[in-house]
């Protein structure tokens, strides 16, 4: 019963103001993701109500085990809550298939790993093309247009035929944020894209998402543990054992 | 979508050259063994020369007595009259022939003793099978009635008697007896038991060739049908035949059963007989299943190996996995992908199957186990080859893909393999 009201609407807590103007594209309400072993429960996201706007840079920041990482999943569609609702565009996802929620993830959403997650056995362009295997009725040909157009976007236009071994650690999140963004997602999920890069390389990185999210508007949710990174975005959420705490 | 799996394919098959050496050790071996034995079954019942027509002949190899008040049974060939008076009666078959089982014989030349295999056919025989001549003819239906001395030898008789295979006319004495050359033709497999012999001369020659009314004999009976498809239709005219047959000795012999057999089915019938023998299961079936069960056995040990290694590997690529999910990959689109690795697998273990048959089977022919016999992979074995490396592929990679699709995600991105 106590579930049935928590879930009613009437009980539901509102979700985070949405400023006049704009658009959310990724709305969290009431979430609470729970990891249960035999013996232990452990509470990683309490009662997590949040918003992002269309167009918005965020930073989501706080100390190792708040939950950073688990929030970026459930945003991703990777993860499912143990209960509360995510909506993207609009449309609450909870009753989704899992091919319903691959489809989703493909055509909305692009990520770029900390430890960039490429495939070795794949070159740079073949990597950035992984997004686009799974749009169905696209070509050969386009995917591997569109795949070029997203190295050039990262300056790497000369790197297409190297691998992911021959390549510097910042040259590899560039290929990684060519492949976030060669299925023209509305939003990148990143986290922390710049954890295993030095403050030069870092500083590259950071800029190229913010051009990304200037010029061609696209979303950016980025976890990061650099303050003076986070104090680059439009909007710093803290996290601090697994509740927001501004 | 394809190009790309074949790329992580080959890809991965380079990343760990051991465990694909073993892999393809698995996959090739197993095939080869399983290949070389299609061969020889292929060579057995498979239609080759002269038994080309297979799929519209029928042969009758006994005619069995069941005998009065429990005395048993007397299995034995047909006796001419049998086949004069009932079979050649026939309406449905195109051509009846008969022969028996070679007999050994004996032929002196200047130096030495030829041991020989002999047997006994009709004119018919000849127009049943496809003999491929080096030189002459068959013997004619007037030949074999007027039981007149002549004989076709095989190439290697002609030539280990006169030396050559350019003999027609001349004579040639086997067990104290004179026959003239007819025809000379090319070696027949020893594996043939209906077509081979060294020399073949008229049944009408035959010591055991009398003419009474006893149902067992030792003739071998061949029947061509006008086509694949009659085959049914003359089984059947041969049991509503075997039904008019009169039983010369009633008091000793209750009632005779005998069947019209495809080439596999005779041997079936032989092979599995059951106590019961008047049942008129060919056991066609049960031979399918049981080699069809052994073959999957025989495939099952090398296949879970792959099973067991490919799991393995599935946890070295739990981040591949991660990154295709978080972009879009259904569970659908892993299985096939690893479905196609897993195929590519067994097929370069398939191709090194076939190679590794071939020279094994280069190795039995040049030991001559079988006598004439020359086994080879027909485009019929390389076929099934294919299928058994697609089965192979598929058994040893449906669990491994499954088990791959369902990994979580994000546990897949931190290097665990967790499932969902």
């Amino acid at each position: 019963m106590e579930n049935l009201l928590a879930n009613s609407p009437e009980h539901r807590t509102q979700p985070a103001a949405v400023p006049n103007g704009a658009t959310p594209v990724l709305q969290l309400t009431n979430i609470e993701k729970v990891y249960q072993t035999k013996t232990i429960e452990t509470v990683a996201l309490n009662q997590v109500n949040l918003t992002i706007n269309r167009g918005e840079f965020v930073s989501i920041m706080g100390p190792s085990g708040c939950g950073k990482s688990t929030l970026l999943s459930l945003m991703g569609l990777l993860d499912e809550p143990s209960s509360g609702t995510i909506e993207v565009d609009g449309r609450a996802v909870t009753s989704f298939s899992d091919k319903e929620l691959a489809n989703l993830r493909n055509l909305k959403i692009g990520f770029v790993f900390q430890s960039y997650h490429l495939i070795n056995d794949l070159s740079v362009v073949d990597n950035v093309e992984v997004p686009l295997l799974y749009r169905k009725g696209m070509s050969g040909k386009e995917r591997r247009q569109r795949a070029l157009t997203a190295l050039d976007k990262v300056g790497l236009s000369a790197r297409t035929a190297h691998f992911p071994g021959q390549l510097s650690g910042g040259q590899r999140q560039r290929v990684a944020i060519a492949r976030a963004l060669a299925g023209g997602p509305e939003i990148i999920l990143a986290d922390e894209p710049t954890g295993n890069l030095d403050s030069v390389m870092g500083e590259e990185i950071m800029e190229l998402l913010m051009d990304l999210n200037r010029r061609d508007g696209v979303t950016v949710v980025m976890v990061t543990h650099d303050e003076q990174q986070a104090l680059k975005t439009e909007r710093v959420i803290r996290f601090f054992d697994g509740s927001q705490v501004s | 979508m394809l190009r790309s799996y074949l790329k992580i394919a080959w890809k991965v098959l380079m990343r760990r050259k051991f465990f694909t050496f073993i892999s393809l050790f698995g996959v090739s071996f197993t095939l080869m063994i399983l290949l070389v034995v299609m061969a020889m079954f292929d060579h057995l019942v498979g239609p080759a020369a002269p038994v080309k027509r297979v799929d519209r002949m029928l042969f009758v190899n006994v005619i069995r007595h069941q005998m009065v008040d429990g005395h048993g049974w007397m299995n034995m060939p047909a006796s001419i009259h049998f086949v004069d008076d009932y079979v050649r009666k026939m309406k449905t078959p195109e051509k009846v022939g008969i022969t028996t089982t070679s007999a050994n014989a004996t032929a002196f030349t200047k130096s030495k003793l030829l041991a020989l295999d002999m047997s006994y056919t009709d004119g018919n025989f000849w127009q049943i099978m496809d003999f491929d001549f080096v030189g002459g003819r068959a013997f004619t239906p007037e030949e074999v009635k007027n039981a007149q001395q002549v004989c076709v030898l095989n190439e290697a008789t002609a030539r280990a008697y006169f030396g050559s295979t350019d003999v027609v006319g001349r004579t040639i004495e086997i067990d104290l007896k004179r026959y003239r050359v007819a025809g000379v033709v090319r070696n027949v497999s020893a594996a043939q038991i209906y077509a081979y012999a060294d020399v073949w001369v008229p049944y009408t020659l035959s010591p055991e060739f009398y003419k009474d009314n006893r149902l067992g004999g030792e003739f071998l009976v061949l029947l061509l049908a006008p086509s694949a498809q009659a085959l049914p239709a003359v089984r059947e005219e041969y049991q509503q035949m075997l039904k008019r047959v009169e039983i010369p000795n009633p008091k000793e012999v209750k009632a005779i059963f005998s069947y019209a057999d495809p080439m596999l089915a005779g041997f079936t019938r032989a092979l599995l007989n059951h106590n019961d023998q008047t049942v008129d299961d060919d056991n066609l079936t049960s031979f399918y299943l049981i080699v069809g069960g052994l073959a999957l056995l025989f495939m099952l040990l090398p296949a879970l190996n792959l099973v067991n290694l490919n799991v393995t590997r599935i946890l070295e690529r739990s981040g591949e996995i991660g990154v295709r999910k978080a972009f879009g990959a259904a569970g659908s689109d892993l299985v096939s992908q690893f479905l196609v690795e897993n195929l590519v697998l067994a097929l370069v273990g398939g191709l090194l199957g076939l190679g590794l048959a071939a020279g094994a089977l280069a190795l039995v022919n040049e030991a001559h186990p079988v006598a004439y016999a020359h086994f080879s992979l027909s485009w019929r074995v390389f076929g099934w080859g294919m299928v058994l490396t697609l089965l192979f592929g598929l058994m040893s990679g449906v669990y491994p893909a499954w088990k791959m699709s369902r990994l979580n995600p994000v546990a897949a991105l931190r290097g665990s393999g967790e499932q969902k």
